[in-house]
């Protein structure tokens, strides 16, 4: 990357203040992620699954978005791009740890079901690739009304295998929908690799089947990933219609706390992931192009951990949902 | 008052409230400038443009995943499945994200729309397996989903009025074999009936009979045959199959003693069994006789040559038979 070039004045259009800000959302994201797992691996949290690796997808198309405007369907490893749109530490350790104040879902699903109607992140459920055709319909809804919001919709290679990402895309395309179609591709779908899931070598290249802009980025390259989202939004925003846009992300974890990623992954495989880390990728860089002085990183990584601690902290001391809420909410009044 | 089909009363209310609420919008398979294959969407492109009454691909899981996506993002959506058979691709749709959208996010979010799709079949539908199944009992297990089956035209009007006002996702499907086979008076104004609240449409002090859908037409035939031989059966249309209405069904078994449940669905594991658990748990000291169903029987649906639906096919001639079987108990 050559940062260097445009510094210090910023890159891809961006201040020192905002490239500063992307790489703190990247590592809170990151650190959040951790503590997570570790709490599951102490027997606190049921169940966690890892974004780790994805963070340079997550925050380059957040960072593309307009916050509490724009709409995003997330799926189970959008943990930092959850961040960036408004949600909190404490936000996912009151679901890691099941609290009735858990504002995703009152601790009814299962943790990563990220969700929050304030910050415009919708509502999914677990089965794959559903919440395809929900940001069809919610891009329908702004076309409809003549507004220039856009949606996006996140989902791993694999859920491009189901029939929904077909029938939402072909949609999307014949209405001309302000909808950004972003492919988190870890090459994997829990054990599968890519290979086993497509016959193409990018999932973009599938986009000129549906008549669509598509377009594969470098996904641990953080400031690619905002280009490309960039032009996407503003294609969306301008009436310009859909754009399949793939990150090519590594998954440094397994794909589950009930996973482990070593019995079907080479030991090679997983160290050269570590080279494509894009929290580490942007530190060097920022680190190289002086945006970060020496030791701020660090110090950058104790003020997240600070913020994550209190999160915990309070996420220990809420309670549980009411066994009486269980039957609430089923229907609304009608 | 005028006189209208079922299929108008269907049209005139998406009319009626698309003009009154500009959040409702039509998606589905030619309901755009043809106004759908039984006409039900009739003139609605020509008056409200393809903005609002849209032409969907061929694709039901997007028919009805768009659909939520629009209730997400505020609008009034009713999307219709072509024929209720053809709705298992967007099964997950409903089931798995419809009828959870409240509940998993904690009423955060919800998901007010209304599926539309004809059911049913008869001897002289020729619908055979793929265009005639009723499909209700898939959908009526499922919290979170309201399911209802106008039997007439009054009731398709005022139903679909209150589903298309309704916070949450509801099935509504239209026996297609009632679209144009009779007339009613329905009002021209507008009015609500309720969804949740069955109706007695012949009271009688017998035997009640619970049914719903084109059957109820069939039952009256039979209730009336019954009559001349002082047999006085009480027809109650449940219109709604999800939430029952619990008070109805209680109320009048407990005043007859004597229950059918008569159905087009295949008969296991159907509403009736529902229907007959509930008299079972509530009515045991009043009964007089087993509760007794009749349905379909355990071929997967309707088959095509007439000598084969019948088989199927309930008709009052076998509802009477069973009538007559729990009256002499």
């Amino acid at each position: 990357m050559a940062l260097t070039e445009s510094a210090p004045v910023g890159v891809a259009g961006l201040t020192r203040e905002r490239l500063r800000s992307m790489y703190q959302d990247m590592l809170l994201g990151r650190l959040l992620d951790q503590r997570v797992l570790v709490l599951n691996r102490q027997g606190r949290a049921p169940f966690a699954i890892s974004g780790q690796g994805h963070e340079g997808a997550q925050v380059g198309v957040g960072y593309a978005l307009r916050r509490d405007y724009d709409w995003i369907i997330p799926y189970y490893r959008d943990i930092t791009l959850v961040l960036v749109m408004g949600m909190t530490p404490r936000d996912q350790l009151m679901a890691a740890l099941a609290r009735a104040g858990d504002p995703n879902s009152g601790a009814r699903q299962m943790p990563a079901h990220y969700s929050s109607r304030e910050h415009n992140i919708v509502t999914g459920g677990s089965p794959v690739a559903t919440q395809i055709l929900h940001a069809v319909g919610v891009a329908q809804a702004f076309k409809y009304r003549g507004e220039d919001k856009v949606v996006v919709a996140s989902v791993g290679e694999g859920g491009t295998s189901e029939g929904d990402w077909h029938e939402g895309l072909n949609w999307a395309a014949i209405h001309q929908l302000p909808v950004i179609f972003l492919v988190e591709n870890n090459a994997f779908a829990i054990s599968v690799p890519q290979a086993l899931q497509m016959a193409v070598e990018h999932v973009s290249d599938r986009a000129a089947g549906y008549g669509m802009p598509g377009q594969s980025v470098d996904g641990g390259d953080v400031l690619a990933v905002y280009r490309a989202a960039s032009e996407a939004v503003a294609r969306a925003r301008g009436g310009g219609g859909p754009t399949l846009l793939e990150a090519n992300c590594v998954r440094l974890q397994s794909h589950s706390s009930d996973d482990d990623q070593r019995r079907y992954r080479s030991a090679e495989d997983l160290d050269e992931m570590l080279r494509h880390d894009p929290l580490e990728r942007f530190r060097v860089d920022l680190e190289s192009s002086s945006i970060l002085a020496d030791g701020e990183a660090d110090q950058m990584r104790q003020e997240c951990q600070k913020v994550i601690d209190a999160a915990q902290a309070e996420a220990d001391q809420a309670p549980a949902p009411d066994p009486a809420s269980a039957l609430d909410y089923v229907y609304g009044e009608a | 008052m005028p006189e209208i089909t079922y299929v108008e009363a269907v049209r005139d209310a998406l009319r009626d409230e698309m003009r009154r609420d500009d959040r409702v919008i039509v998606m589905g398979e030619d309901v755009g400038v043809k106004g759908g294959v039984f006409g039900a969407t009739q003139g609605l492109f020509q008056e409200f443009g393809g903005e609002r009454v849209i032409d969907s691909p061929l694709a039901e899981a997007a028919i009805v995943g768009v659909a939520i996506g629009c209730a997400l993002a505020g609008l009034r959506p009713v999307a219709e499945i072509q024929f209720l058979d053809f709705i298992p691709p967007a099964m997950d749709q409903l089931i798995s994200e419809a009828a959870k959208i409240r509940y998993r996010s904690n009423n955060d979010w919800s998901c007010p729309m209304v599926v539309r799709a004809p059911c049913g079949g008869g001897v002289h539908v020729h619908g055979a397996l793929y265009h005639s199944q009723m499909l209700e009992a898939l959908f009526a297990h499922v919290p979170g989903l309201k399911v209802v089956l106008p039997s007439n035209p009054y009731d398709a009007k005022g139903l679909l009025l209150a589903a298309l006002r309704d916070p949450d996702p509801v099935c509504f499907f239209e026996h297609k074999g009632l679209y144009r086979s009779m007339r009613q008076e329905v009002p021209e104004e507008e009015y609500l009936v309720p969804i949740g609240q069955g109706k007695i449409v012949r009271p009688g002090r017998d035997i009640t009979c619970f049914t719903y859908g084109a059957t109820v037409h069939e039952v009256l035939t039979a209730a009336e045959n019954l009559s001349r031989d002082e047999i006085e059966v009480e027809v109650v249309d449940l219109r709604t199959v999800r939430p029952l209405d619990r008070g109805l069904i209680v109320e009048s078994a407990t005043r007859t003693g004597k229950v059918l449940v008569a159905q087009e669905a295949n008969l296991a594991v159907g509403v009736g069994a529902e229907v007959a658990a509930i008299v079972a748990e509530e009515c045991f000291q009043s009964l007089d006789g087993p509760v007794m169903r009749i349905g379909g029987p355990e071929i997967p649906a309707i088959p095509f040559a007439e000598s084969l639906a019948e088989v199927y096919c309930l008709g009052p001639a076998k509802i009477e038979t069973k009538l007559r079987e729990l009256a002499a108990y």
